[in-house]
């Protein structure tokens, strides 16, 4: 046994290991409290100067006039108009596209789409931009006459496009891990695919259904570039998809090219819009967290 | 231990043979649950000891506690003594590592578990754990341990093949010569052949007849008809406890306990 | 007859919603090739941009984005891998497990441009760092990081525990249980899981604006190699860049028509490279399970 490691030796590097491993680990814990740190000191800094109420009554965003006003309502109108239209597009075709790969599409094909779809998942952003701006904005203008340039509608089509696999995946396992003795219950009482599938497996699936919406939403109120691309950047309050304007993302991006002093009240808005993006996404990573829970629960 | 009749204490007597290792009012507990129940029995050295017993009466638990495998795994808690000799130590003390422990004995699981690696790189294993590395003395080590395993000239030429092509029974042989290539002082059996064919099981329990005369044996075995086949000493357990204890031949033929020949008979499983 | 019919009406719709999906993502796809690829010449790829639209070429982006990558994997790689090893075989079942774990999921779910914030913030003033590749390389890793961890601990959880035990029964400690037999056979899971994760860094554009990567950039970065001792240099990684994503961007934000057949071309080739990318890394999965004789 003359070669046996000394049993300290092993021991400290055992324990050096498991620190160093331990110490990686931890980078997502600093990296949320760097987040958090970051928006909150800037911000900070921001609600020095600019009252809580009217941030977030004001009416107007116009942070660079010399009369300024901080209305984040004004940005807050754009990211939900947009999300709304993509989650009109996504919420249904994903739910649609879950239940019939889940429930009735035969192997093969569901073998055959589904790198397609995850394929979709993963075009750049920019290029989705570039699309809605220079193929779906003119077809849409001619069919909508009078539509500008830069609109919400366009944008929020090909959102919507772009997050039907988010939706579409989450959901579809979430109704295959529905076990088979349920869906052989329905069946053997005479219903029929479509009947099994909405009253017996979507309910059953419901919370990880549930759970792949609130990613769907978290999804769209986060993206910037289609956006920042097709909506154009220019603040205006309004829900209507078929005007321009600026969602919080695409403001912090304007921002971004100009030129602002570090320190400037300018520099500190898109912390500020960044802070209440992060809240909103939060909420909806937090609520998805827990439908997801609950549902490994159920089975 | 249960008393035994006279005449059979002066076999055992006569025929003594050194503990090896000896567990003294053994408990565990899985949690909240008592999976053994205050188990003091010995392992005499260079014999085949058996454990047998219906499903769930701790046999495994009782054989895992020789290796410290439950320190692997959280909400485990031992409570008695498993001492070994020559050096008299208490392997289940708080103060010794689990893995010094492993290195003095050795396991072949129930179901042949080879390393998806070499034959040759699954015998050296051990040997590189313990920071051998001289290519020449990992080599003889691995062709002793592959012969004593009776698996060597089956091998011979496939050395550096994936241990995945071998047969079950071959597989199980691999782990038997992977445990033996570190020279462990007590090998333990989890139910070794119960997932092997009748001809794998015979080859092992023959290996196990030539393997006991250099390291001691603890195996655990559903199948009576095995444990009479190939051990020493036998005993019984049942729901956590240690029933019986006896030389296999006097255990098999003169039960002691109405328990152990109700077990023995066949009216329980 | 009705309640027959609802199942092929429903298949039918089912089909029409994938044809949708489907049908978008070759329109856009063929919509880039029809615009981009006449522009796609060798001079293309090794020209700088310019104000002459036919003279632009995105010599300093792909070079920039190849060099974001490779700081991104640099970092990205080694965190990843460990903090995925660590969970699976070290971390106890305690709070401060539960805390990495939900803080993991929930930088998952962190919008990029957020990472943009926070670089800007932290690495480009607080830390000094500047509108670096660095800044940049060090965000994407943040920004991918659960990407890797995720696949890192799904390879390792499909090794069976009947190897672990195996492993320690002989007598080997954890490291050398990890050393010799988790990561070698997860690598290849880890392996998707990284150039899935590289896929995505690649086409991200927020973040990297948000730094302040400018977007018209004629010069390279400091060359890595040079020709006197010691031969290595690590300007180029505090050097200001540009990237594909950003270059196109650029191109797709000016009205005239020849810059937009440019951003066309260079969204055809980050196109191609993201797919290429990401189905080399499904059929990576796929083969990997079919090797695998657990």
């Amino acid at each position: 046994m003359a070669y046996l490691a000394p049993r300290r030796a092993r021991v400290i590097r055992e324990r050096l290991i498991e620190l160093v491993l331990f110490l990686a680990a931890s980078v997502s814990v600093f990296t949320t409290v760097a987040i958090v740190y970051i928006l909150v000191k800037e911000s900070v800094v921001f609600f020095q100067q600019v009252p809580l109420a009217d941030f977030l009554t004001d009416r107007q965003w116009t942070p660079l006039f010399d009369d300024a006003h901080f209305g984040i309502l004004v940005l807050l109108s754009g990211t939900l108009t947009s999300s709304a239209v993509a989650l009109a597009v996504a919420i249904p075709l994903g739910t649609i596209i879950a239940i019939y790969l889940s429930e009735f599409a035969p192997f093969h094909l569901r073998e055959a789409v589904k790198p397609v779809l995850e394929m979709l998942g993963g075009v750049p952003t920019i290029v989705y931009g570039y699309f809605a701006l220079l193929f779906l904005t003119p077809l849409l203008q001619g069919l909508i006459p009078g539509l500008p340039g830069f609109n919400l509608l366009s944008a929020g089509l090909v959102m919507g496009i772009m997050i039907i696999p988010y939706v579409s995946s989450i959901s579809e396992d979430a109704m295959r891990a529905v076990p088979m003795s349920l869906r052989e219950g329905s069946y053997a009482m005479g219903a029929t695919r479509f009947q099994t599938a909405t009253r017996v497996v979507v309910p059953a699936a419901f919370s990880g259904i549930a759970s792949a919406y609130i990613l769907g939403i978290s999804r769209a109120v986060g993206e910037t570039m289609i956006l920042a691309v097709a909506g154009g950047m220019q603040p205006n309050l309004t829900f209507n998809p078929l005007e321009p304007a600026a969602t919080i993302t695409a403001y912090i991006v304007q921002v971004a090219l100009g030129d602002l002093p570090h320190g400037s009240i300018g520099y500190q808005t898109i912390f500020a819009a960044g802070l209440t993006l992060m809240l909103f996404t939060l909420a909806c990573n937090l609520a998805g967290h827990f439908l997801r829970k609950r549902f490994r629960e159920a089975y | 231990m249960a008393a035994l009749p006279s005449a059979t204490q002066h076999q055992v007597v006569a025929a003594s043979p050194a503990t090896k290792a000896e567990a003294r009012g053994l408990s565990f507990y899985y949690g909240d649950f008592q999976a053994l129940k205050g188990i003091s029995m010995p392992v005499h050295e260079r014999q085949v000891t058996a454990l047998i017993g219906p499903s769930g009466c701790g046999k495994s638990t009782f054989l895992r506690c020789f290796n410290r495998m439950h320190d692997l795994y959280p909400g485990n808690r031992y409570e008695g003594q498993i001492v070994l000799q020559p050096d008299n130590t208490d392997l289940l003390a708080r103060s010794i590592d689990p893995i010094d422990v492993r290195m003095r004995i050795g396991m072949v699981f129930q179901k042949p578990n080879p390393f998806p690696k070499t034959v040759f790189e699954n015998v050296a294993y051990g040997l590189r754990v313990r920071g051998e590395r001289s290519r020449r003395v990992i080599e003889e080590k691995a062709e002793q341990a592959l012969q004593d395993a009776a698996l060597w000239d089956e091998v011979k030429d496939r050395l550096h093949q994936p241990a995945y092509n071998l047969s079950g029974g071959q597989q199980q042989r691999l782990c038997i010569a992977r445990a033996l290539a570190t020279d462990p002082e007590l090998l333990l059996f989890d139910e070794p052949t119960s997932a092997l064919d009748p001809i794998a099981t015979a080859s092992i329990e023959e290996l196990m007849h030539d393997l006991k005369k250099r390291v001691t044996i603890l195996i655990v075995t559903h199948n009576m008809q095995q444990a009479a086949r190939v051990s020493d000493f036998t005993a019984y357990m049942y729901l956590g406890e240690l029933v019986e204890f006896g030389v296999t031949d006097e255990l098999f033929i003169k039960p002691q306990k109405k328990q152990t020949e109700d077990y023995l008979t066949g009216r329980f499983g | 007859m009705r309640r027959k019919h609802q199942d092929v009406v429903f298949a039918l719709v089912g089909i029409v919603a994938l044809m949708v999906a489907v049908l978008t993502f070759l329109t856009l796809f063929v919509n880039m090739a029809v615009d981009g690829l006449p522009r796609l010449d060798w001079q293309f790829f090794t020209n700088f941009p310019s104000r002459r639209a036919a003279q632009a070429g995105i010599l300093s982006a792909w070079v920039g984005s190849t060099l974001v990558m490779v700081v991104t994997a640099f970092f990205a790689v080694p965190l990843g891998v460990a903090s995925g090893v660590y969970l699976e075989e070290y971390a106890r079942k305690n709070w401060v497990t539960d805390l990495i774990e939900i803080n993991i999921t929930n930088l998952a779910g962190v919008p990029s441009i957020v990472y943009g914030l926070l670089a800007l913030g932290l690495f480009v003033y607080q830390f000094g760092l500047g509108q670096s590749i660095l800044s940049a390389g060090l965000t994407l890793a943040l920004l991918i990081l659960p990407v890797v961890i995720v696949a890192t601990r799904e390879a390792i959880r499909s090794i069976p525990q009947a190897i672990r035990e195996g492993s320690y029964a002989l007598g080997a400690t954890r490291w050398q249980t990890v050393r010799y037999h988790i990561l070698p056979y997860s690598s290849a899971g880890i392996l998707t899981g990284i150039i899935i994760g590289m896929a995505r860094a690649i086409g991200e554009t927020a973040p990297i604006i948000t730094i302040g990567a400018l977007t018209f950039i004629a010069f390279l970065p400091p060359a890595p190699l040079k020709a006197e001792p010691p031969f290595l240099s690590f300007d180029w990684v505090m050097s200001p860049f540009t990237v594909m994503p950003i270059q196109m961007f650029n191109w797709t934000s000016r009205p005239e028509a020849a810059f937009q057949d440019n951003a066309a071309a260079a969204g055809f080739v980050l196109v191609i490279m993201t797919l290429a990318m990401n189905a080399f890394a499904i059929w990576l999965r796929y083969r990997l399970r079919r090797n695998i004789k657990w």
